[in-house]
């Protein structure tokens, strides 16, 4: 549904004339795959979501039901941390949003004249994919701790109070979901901006639009499909996040988002009731978001 | 730009000594040139002589090295596109695929803040005969309706010049005799000054008032296509306006009103005010419809070149007229068109033939004699055509 807006518009005039057995017979591994590690496992959280505790069982013994109770004791139970997510997400992805596309512009426009320029910074954007996610993330831990010269050197200019941590803060922690997801934001902003032709950007300006217009006018729609991908694929996993958030990694008590529930909850407390819960609704609030979104940017209509 | 209000009438354009180097080569050398308001302008030349990048000079999309740029008098060399009283119909167009027929023609209006913007664009397109296309993207448009709409766009903000980058090169030939009509029209219907960039020598005949011939970054010859047509001043011109039979050697005599010169032992007389040069070696000229081919001897008269004999080495038939090709020997082929009075051909293939032409015909060329080749390369595809096949057929007679 939502990722139709990838789809381009020549797919909708190539609808297959007649139905053809050879392509339900290639599309069965596909089909068999989704029904087995998609579908089923998605009946069974819906299932253990709606399960009550064993009338006589131990701690983390469930039984069937119908418990709709458990979603509204997660919502009142876990609000703040489900309010936190979106915003911290939504704050990741637009900081994201600012800091790639100058750079996807500059590696896709600017940089069209040198090649080699350009492969070397589409190189240094993946480069931190070679390296763990969790051992950037901790990196990232020790580089703004209290000892950190970063942090000495902020309180030693006062501009941090001497009292005052970074890590364990909602700052550390959208610092690090930018930081973690940015190559997301970059690669297709990049791949739309590098076939943006840059003769539509000379007919604006020819036809007396400063460059400010012609880049809102023209730069931003034709780029469209690429911050609509960057966005989801950004937005989609930094609101389910639990490393960053963990107080294991930059967040503290204060900083929980829902993956860190759900992972306590799944873990720890052995509620898996309310832990199953908690992922439907964050799976229900994507997709509700996701859908405005892919509506309001109207991609569709996009070449 | 003044926003809010249109240009009164089509203004004038000037260049100053302008000159447009890029790294490791240079475009445009020295150009000065202007262009009076409401003409149709055409800047001729082939690929790579530095045409488009003098539009674009105009347009505000190339800066230029040195020189000045004057728009209805006014200094614009160091003003940014968007500034500027011109719009541009590019050669693939353009168009925004985002944007529907009427967003794209009522764009320019409204960054200008122009009432009545949709009216206004809905008017042009009429113009073009394409407002009810008007809710339409532009990928859902033919090349040749697409090619409107890009010339729809440009007018309706009537800037004071129109620049016309080849806008006609992806039609096929009847929608572009169709355009060529149209664009003339237009641009005598509402008075603007247009410069038009083409390599096609018969579009910018049909449609311009003057046509500058482009060589190498450097104008070569400049007048109205008549003008340019029966006197060229270089064999470049000679051969890229039409086709030329052009001939080297010395000037034998000269006389109060006329030159003759001395190829290949024939005296072939050309008026002094149709020469561009009274001594030395000297390229002469005729074009190949002003030549008759004779199958006897002509007698010799005054008034008269004669030139022969040759043998017919090929002959091309193309409905109304047929081209001869003779050679003669010590000059080289000639080239005669004859129109098709009779049945079959003047002289058949083989025959023995003498060309004649009268004197006031010729035109002497301002080039020194050696830089006539230099521009082979130029040729049109027929000549290449033809030279290949004569190649051929000395290989096989060799043989």
């Amino acid at each position: 549904m939502a990722f139709s807006a990838f789809a381009t518009g020549t797919a909708r005039e190539q609808v297959p004339r007649r139905k053809s057995r050879v392509a339900l017979l290639l599309l069965m591994p596909g089909i068999l795959y989704l029904v087995l590690f998609f579908l089923v496992p998605l009946v069974s959280l819906v299932i253990t979501s709606l399960q009550a505790p064993s009338t006589f069982g131990d701690v983390g013994s469930y039984q069937t039901a119908f418990d709709w109770n458990n979603y509204v004791v997660s919502i009142t139970q876990y609000g703040d941390q489900i309010v936190r997510s979106f915003f911290y997400a939504v704050l990741a992805t637009v900081f994201a949003l600012l800091f790639s596309y100058p750079l996807a512009y500059f590696i896709g426009v600017t940089a069209r004249r040198w090649p080699l320029l350009q492969n070397l910074m589409l190189v240094l954007v993946i480069a931190p994919f070679f390296i763990s996610f969790l051992l950037r993330t901790l990196a990232w831990k020790s580089l703004l701790s209290d000892e950190s010269g970063f942090v000495t050197g902020l309180k030693a200019l006062s501009l941090l109070a001497p009292d005052a941590h970074v890590t364990g803060t909602p700052v550390a922690v959208v610092f690090g979901l930018t930081y973690n997801f940015i190559p997301f934001m970059t690669l297709p902003l990049y791949a739309a901006l590098e076939r943006l032709d840059t003769q539509y950007l000379e007919a604006g300006s020819d036809l007396y639009a400063r460059p400010s217009t012609v880049f809102r006018k023209v730069t931003i729609p034709l780029s469209m499909p690429g911050i609509v991908s960057g966005v989801l694929l950004t937005f989609i996993p930094a609101a389910g996040d639990y490393v960053n958030a963990s107080r294991e990694f930059l967040g503290g008590t204060g900083t929980a988002m829902m993956g860190n529930v759900i992972e306590s909850n799944f873990l720890i407390l052995l509620n898996y009731p309310a832990a199953a819960s908690l992922s439907i609704i964050l799976m229900v609030v994507i997709l509700a978001i996701v859908t405005v979104y892919v509506r309001r940017s109207g991609t569709e209509d996009l070449l | 730009m003044a926003t809010g209000a249109f240009a009164e009438a089509g203004a004038d354009l000037e260049l100053v000594g302008v000159h447009k180097r890029f790294p490791g080569f240079t475009a445009i050398e020295d150009l000065s040139l202007t262009i009076p308001a409401g003409s149709f302008f055409a800047l001729l030349g082939p690929s790579g002589c530095g045409k488009t990048t003098t539009l674009r000079l105009v347009a505000g999309l190339e800066e230029a090295t040195a020189g000045r740029i004057l728009i209805g008098g006014k200094d614009v060399t160091d003003t940014k596109p968007f500034q500027r009283p011109v719009n541009t119909v590019f050669q693939s167009y353009a168009l925004f695929p985002h944007m529907s027929i009427i967003e794209n023609v009522a764009f320019g209006l409204r960054r200008r803040k122009i009432a009545d913007a949709t009216a206004k664009a809905h008017e042009a397109l009429s113009l073009v005969e394409l407002d009810h296309l008007a809710t339409r993207r532009p990928s859902q448009l033919s090349g040749g309706q697409q090619q409107r709409v890009a010339l729809a766009r440009a007018i309706v903000n009537r800037p004071a010049l129109l620049l016309l980058d080849e806008p006609l090169g992806a039609l096929d030939l009847k929608l572009r005799r169709q355009m060529q009509l149209e664009l003339k029209s237009i641009q005598e219907e509402v008075g603007l000054t247009f410069l038009h960039v083409t390599h096609d020598q018969e579009e910018a005949m049909t449609m311009a008032d003057t046509v500058a011939v482009m060589n190498k970054g450097q104008i070569e010859q400049l007048g109205a296509p008549e003008v340019l047509y029966e006197l060229p001043r270089t064999a470049f011109v000679a051969n890229f306006l039409g086709q030329s039979n052009l001939f080297t050697g010395p000037v034998a005599d000269t006389t109060a009103d006329s030159i003759s010169v001395n190829i290949a032992g024939s005296k072939i007389v050309v008026p002094k005010a149709r020469a561009k040069r009274h001594s030395g070696q000297v390229t002469v000229g005729v074009r190949p419809e002003k030549l008759s081919l004779h199958v006897t001897a002509p007698e010799e008269a005054a008034g008269t070149n004669i030139l022969g004999p040759g043998r017919v080495i090929d002959v091309s038939f193309s409905g109304v007229s047929s081209q001869y090709i003779v050679a003669v020997p010590g000059l080289g082929s000639i080239i005669v068109f004859a129109q098709n009075m009779g049945a079959g051909p003047i002289a058949p293939e083989g025959a023995e033939t003498w060309v004649s032409w009268r004197v006031e015909h010729g035109f002497g060329l301002e080039d020194e004699a050696s830089a006539a080749p230099r521009f082979t390369a130029d040729d049109d595809t027929a000549t290449i055509a033809e030279q290949k096949k004569h190649a051929l057929m000395t290989e096989l007679e060799e043989a």
